[in-house]
């Protein structure tokens, strides 16, 4: 797959890979140019506001993950890249160039639709091959075209089928043949994984970052689906009404979300309700009413004395055992109501004195069932202090 | 389970009786040998030939043909034409009256629509000389009318069952609006468009009432020959005309019925 790619510009793509290895990310640099500039970027369809005052920098060979559930207007912001409908106010700036008033088919923009949209009265060749037909390009550098890419997507013997004899994911595949074929700046994904299954996704999901290192295009992927977010992108940009939330790395959306929503649409959260105590050099004390206790999180955050805040903890950075701990910090007892074996990993619904539930995941690292925690057993809770966050808003 | 089904049976066995025992009746004496057309006189394909010989319904039927041909292509055009802004254009202003309007002539009582526009080419010559009297020209801009009707309600609704991504990921390739209804939109609607075809020009062959109204002297459809024929006493002949008339209307209708399933099955794999 890799060796049979000659696809140009190809000094770019080597350069790309240098930079990957050798340099920080671009969005870490001072005075980096951006590929792709949205600013300010408003969008109503007549009273309702989809898209609020968005304003965005991706830069060069990024793949981008706009994260939100359905009606956060993420696919409202795709379809303004690619000129399907243009914005109330604001610009996008593509590689320099104002887009306002540019058509779609006249945009260096290629979309992969969530339905993949294949013309169902061409065959998979000439699905692919329509962008460039439309270029005007002579025959023989469509066909090689259409081949090559053919061939990367490793569906080059299928080429004369029609697309309704495909299984989805080779249909997912010609649509991305067909949106790569352009050589587009910029290729926009619109729940790419959406309508495969489990293992083709997972599985489709290296491919798609192995071509998008390959080609040097910039991707921004619409998703839904948190972990497909977390495999595949550079940066993730959380939606939530239209605004964008949080724009981070997939670790720190994980481990540092900066609001509940974060916390709780990305994976899932306990969160403690309190107040702040003591406000230490490099930790907090929070007095919650939920946890029953001080808890102590170590996490520089700027805070007011007595101000209500939230601890966040994930389940898996939860310990739970039957003896009492030696640690006294961050120690909660509570008594088991729900367990779930799944497998490679169980989940514990433990109530707590103040009637909250905490949701704890273990990793199930022995076969043996008797040693395994279950209902109604008296439990201890307990956590390192550099585990949990503070979220103040 | 057994009852209902011989209850379902026997009811269409009634229904379908009730349809088609007077086309059977006309189909079988029209291979009768007797001259008289009540009294069977043995089977003979005897007023088949005389049929063929008679040139007044050979001119008949060829001008039928032709405006059949023509009318349905006009109307084909015209109907895909509004379908296509009909089902394309979310809200403009009008547009429930302009839906209701092609609508109409599916429903207006056949007198009116003739009479009306008889009216409108009388009208028209006084005012400016055009059409200069009335003849096929007439019949065919009449027909147009009320098939076009016909042709933009199916291409409409075939239209908003088109996943409407696939003309934006045209536009996203490249197209732009003008070649993306040849290169995308017209061949995914193509089975209803012969549909319309098919069933314009089987609805223009069989009319009788309009022609009757917009035609001029030696200007006769087929119908309109067969009518007068009748008036003056039934005759074998004309059974043999109109078995051969339904033929050529079922296998119309036929054919239409197999490009919307056609096109049923396109828009489900589409789906899939």
């Amino acid at each position: 797959m890799t060796s049979t790619l000659t696809i140009e510009p190809q000094s770019e793509i080597v350069a790309a890979a240098s930079v990957k290895t050798s340099k920080m990310p671009l969005w870490k640099q001072e005075g980096a140019e951006p590929f792709l500039r949205i600013e300010n970027i408003t969008k109503k369809f007549g009273e309702f506001t989809a898209v609020d005052n968005i304003s965005l920098d991706i830069y060069k060979n990024e793949l981008f993950c706009l994260l939100g559930g359905s009606g956060s207007g993420k696919s409202t912001l795709l379809r303004m890249l690619a000129g399907f409908e243009s914005p109330t106010s604001g610009r996008i700036i593509i590689d320099g160039v104002d887009m306002a008033g540019i058509q779609p088919w006249k945009r260096p923009v290629n979309m992969m639709f969530q339905s993949y949209a294949l013309f169902p009265h061409l065959s998979v060749e000439e699905n692919v091959a329509f962008g460039l037909k439309r270029e005007g390009l002579d025959r023989s550098e469509v066909k090689q075209r259409v081949a090559k890419m053919l061939d990367m997507v490793q569906l080059g013997h299928l080429g004369k089928r029609k697309p309704n004899q495909l299984s989805g994911g080779q249909r997912q595949r010609v649509a991305l043949a067909r949106s790569l074929v352009k050589r587009p700046k910029l290729l926009l994904l619109d729940e790419p994984l959406g309508a495969l299954d489990k293992k083709l996704r997972e599985e489709t999901q290296f491919e798609l970052i192995n071509i998008q290192e390959e080609l040097g295009v910039t991707f921004v992927v619409v998703t839904h689906d948190q972990e497909e977010a977390m495999t595949l992108a550079s940066r993730i940009g959380v939606m939530n009404h239209g605004v964008i939330v949080q724009t981070a790395e997939p670790h720190d959306v994980y481990e540092y979300p900066n609001s509940r929503f974060v916390a709780e649409f990305i994976g899932s959260v306990n969160l403690f309700e309190g107040r702040v105590v003591e406000d230490l050099p490099d930790s907090v004390k929070i007095d919650s009413k939920d946890a029953g206790k001080i808890l102590h999180v170590y996490h520089g955050i700027s805070c007011a004395p007595n101000q209500k805040v939230h601890v966040a903890l994930r389940p898996e950075k939860t310990h739970i055992s039957k003896e009492k701990p030696e640690q006294q910090e961050n120690c909660i007892k509570g008594v088991i109501e729900e367990t779930a074996y799944m497998g490679s990993l169980s989940v514990y619904r433990v109530r707590l004195a103040s009637g909250m539930e905490v949701r704890v995941t273990q990793p199930n690292t022995t076969r043996e069932l008797g040693a395994r925690l279950t209902w109604n057993d008296e439990v201890y809770l307990y956590w390192d202090i550099d585990s949990s966050v503070v979220l103040t808003s | 389970m057994k009852r209902r089904s011989l209850f379902l049976n026997t009811t269409a066995t009634m229904g379908f009786i009730f349809l088609y025992a007077p086309m059977i009746a006309l189909v079988v004496y029209s291979f009768n040998k007797s001259k008289l057309v009540t009294v069977w006189g043995g089977w003979s394909l005897k007023w088949y030939g005389e049929l063929f010989r008679n040139d007044q319904i050979i001119d008949a039927a060829l001008l039928s043909f032709k405006i059949a041909f023509i009318s349905a292509s006009a109307a084909v055009v015209l109907g895909t034409m509004a379908g296509f802004v009909l089902s394309r254009f979310r809200r403009f202003r009008g547009k429930m009256l302009l839906a209701g309007w092609i609508s109409a002539p599916l429903v207006m009582p056949e007198v009116i629509t003739g009479l009306s526009l008889l009216l409108l080419f009388v009208a028209m010559e006084g005012a400016f000389g055009w059409p200069s009297g009335r003849g096929t020209s007439t019949i065919i801009i009449a027909h147009v009318t009320f098939c076009m009707a016909y042709v933009a309600v199916i291409v409409q609704s075939r239209l908003s069952q088109l996943d409407e991504t696939l003309e934006e990921a045209a536009m996203d390739l490249g197209a732009k609006p003008s070649s993306l209804f040849f290169l995308v939109t017209l061949p995914l609607i193509m089975p209803a468009v012969i549909s319309g075809w098919l069933l314009s020009f089987t609805m223009s062959l069989d009319d009788l009432v309009i022609a009757s109204f917009v035609s001029g002297p030696g200007n006769s459809t087929l119908p309109m020959v067969i009518f007068s024929k009748v008036r003056l006493g039934v005759s074998p002949e004309v059974n043999a005309l109109a078995t051969l008339m339904i033929a050529v209307v079922a296998i119309g209708v036929t054919g239409a019925m197999y490009q919307m399933r056609r096109q049923a099955k396109l828009l489900e794999k589409q789906g899939g």
